[in-house]
């Protein structure tokens, strides 16, 4: 298991997702990735994303400048088990 | 009917309105594997784009494409196109609508990148929310086939809330899925969607249609004018179409826009630009941010700040004090009178 961590702030929805998403297409099962962004949506957009992608929040928190920080850790997609 | 040992799998474009939302739920209700994509092409509006701005901070905060993924328990791919999306914006092969929005080549381009994509990953057809009649200028029964056409999908490309109105598509005469079980919406009506929506369950769902690009929107489409106009010629970065979106924009000079915050939110984001562009801080009172864009001559920074001091907490005092910084970031002080009531010219706000 390895930490990374994404750069994403400034840059409005749904960018941090996408910039999350094509991060995540890099790492692999285990790993862990902190993503800091600016855009509230993605308190909401990326816990969903990564639902949607068997992936899981480990912890989500906003600082008193805005700057938000979320620990996800990188599972195995899990509609694919339908293909 | 032929039938075939593998599932089906379809990749749906889920914008996160209702339309693509049924679209990719009926062909799912038929055993294909669906997946969505999702293009950004930097214009899409969303519930949080608005959410820049202080008094919009209490509207959902969420992706709908996301949401609607959610609801569909479907993967979603969101691809960034911000770039090749440019020369669909800049040279619209079959013009503009009312506005600056290209429907029909943007239908076009994204279902030819659906196309390139089903191709790439083995998956076997496209599915849109398209209507009938819908949309004025992508969704009429003469654009659909230029859609399919253009896009080289051709027949791997179903509608499924009018395709009983159209020749059967690939999947269809595959027995992939069941025309019996597709629709027949015609029109502007959002009548049938509703009803259909209300059959599946979906309580909830986004505007029931249009309202998702910012390109239709009139102020919008002036604003990204007078952009294209200042600058001599069509052309534009990810920046300039963010920043179209936030604050007042006044054009007092030809050659320079001021771009002033309207509340502590969008001062807050228009803060993440100091370093690429000249900018106001206001130091003798509270004021919004104010970035300037263009060439700064002589003069234009002290007429930048009388419109700035016009929107910040001094605007009655007799002189209000600004750090003015170039976009090289060298930086200054200057003192001036904010502007009165009808000062500012009516002509200079895009």
């Amino acid at each position: 298991m390895s930490a990374y961590t994404l750069d994403a702030k400034q840059l409005l929805c749904p960018l941090p997702v996408i910039r999350t998403q094509d991060r995540v297409a890099t790492l692999k099962i285990g790993d862990v990735l902190t993503v800091y962004c600016t855009d509230p949506g993605a308190l909401s957009d990326i816990p969903t994303w990564c639902r949607l992608h068997g992936h899981t929040m480990l912890s989500s928190k906003e600082d008193v400048d805005g700057v938000i920080e979320l620990v996800l850790k990188v599972g195995s997609p899990i509609y694919n088990a339908q293909q | 009917m032929p039938t075939r040992q593998t599932q089906p799998k379809a990749i749906a474009l889920i914008s996160g309105g209702l339309d693509s939302l049924l679209a990719a739920k009926v062909v799912k209700e038929q055993g294909v594997h669906v997946e969505g994509i999702n293009y950004f092409t930097g214009f899409c509006v969303e519930g949080h784009t608005h959410a820049i701005r202080n008094r919009d901070r209490t509207r959902h905060k969420r992706n709908n494409a996301l949401w609607s993924a959610e609801q569909l328990g479907i993967q979603l791919h969101i691809v960034d196109v911000i770039d090749a999306y440019k020369d669909v914006v800049i040279n619209p092969k079959h013009g503009y609508g009312a506005n600056l929005n290209p429907c029909l080549d943007c239908k076009s381009f994204m279902v030819t990148r659906a196309r390139e994509w089903i191709e790439d990953n083995g998956f076997d057809f496209i599915v849109t929310g398209e209507v009938i009649g819908q949309r004025p200028m992508s969704q009429r029964r003469e654009t659909l086939p230029v859609i399919a056409n253009e896009s080289g999908a051709e027949d791997r490309l179903l509608r499924p809330l009018c395709a009983q109105l159209l020749a059967p598509t690939l999947p269809e005469r595959m027995g992939w899925v069941d025309r019996e079980q597709l629709y027949a919406f015609n029109g502007r009506s959002r009548k049938p969607q509703m009803t259909l929506a209300e059959q599946f369950g979906i309580k909830e769902y986004a505007q029931p249609a249009g309202g998702c690009c910012f390109l239709t929107d009139a102020t919008y489409a002036t604003k990204l004018r007078d952009l294209w106009a200042s600058r001599g010629e069509k052309r534009y970065e990810l920046d300039d179409i963010m920043l179209l979106k936030v604050g007042r924009h006044l054009r007092p000079r030809p050659h320079l826009k001021v771009i002033v915050a309207r509340d502590a939110s969008e001062t807050q984001y228009l803060r993440g630009y100091r370093k690429a562009y000249a900018h106001l801080l206001m130091t003798s009172h509270n004021g919004p941010m104010t970035l300037l864009e263009g060439e700064v001559h002589d003069g234009d920074a002290e007429l930048a700040a009388r419109i700035a001091a016009r929107f910040g907490q001094g605007r009655a005092a007799s002189d209000v004090q600004f750090d003015f910084v170039t976009a090289a970031g060298v930086a200054r002080s200057l003192a001036v009178a904010p502007f009165k009531p009808g000062d500012i010219a009516p002509e200079w706000y895009v």
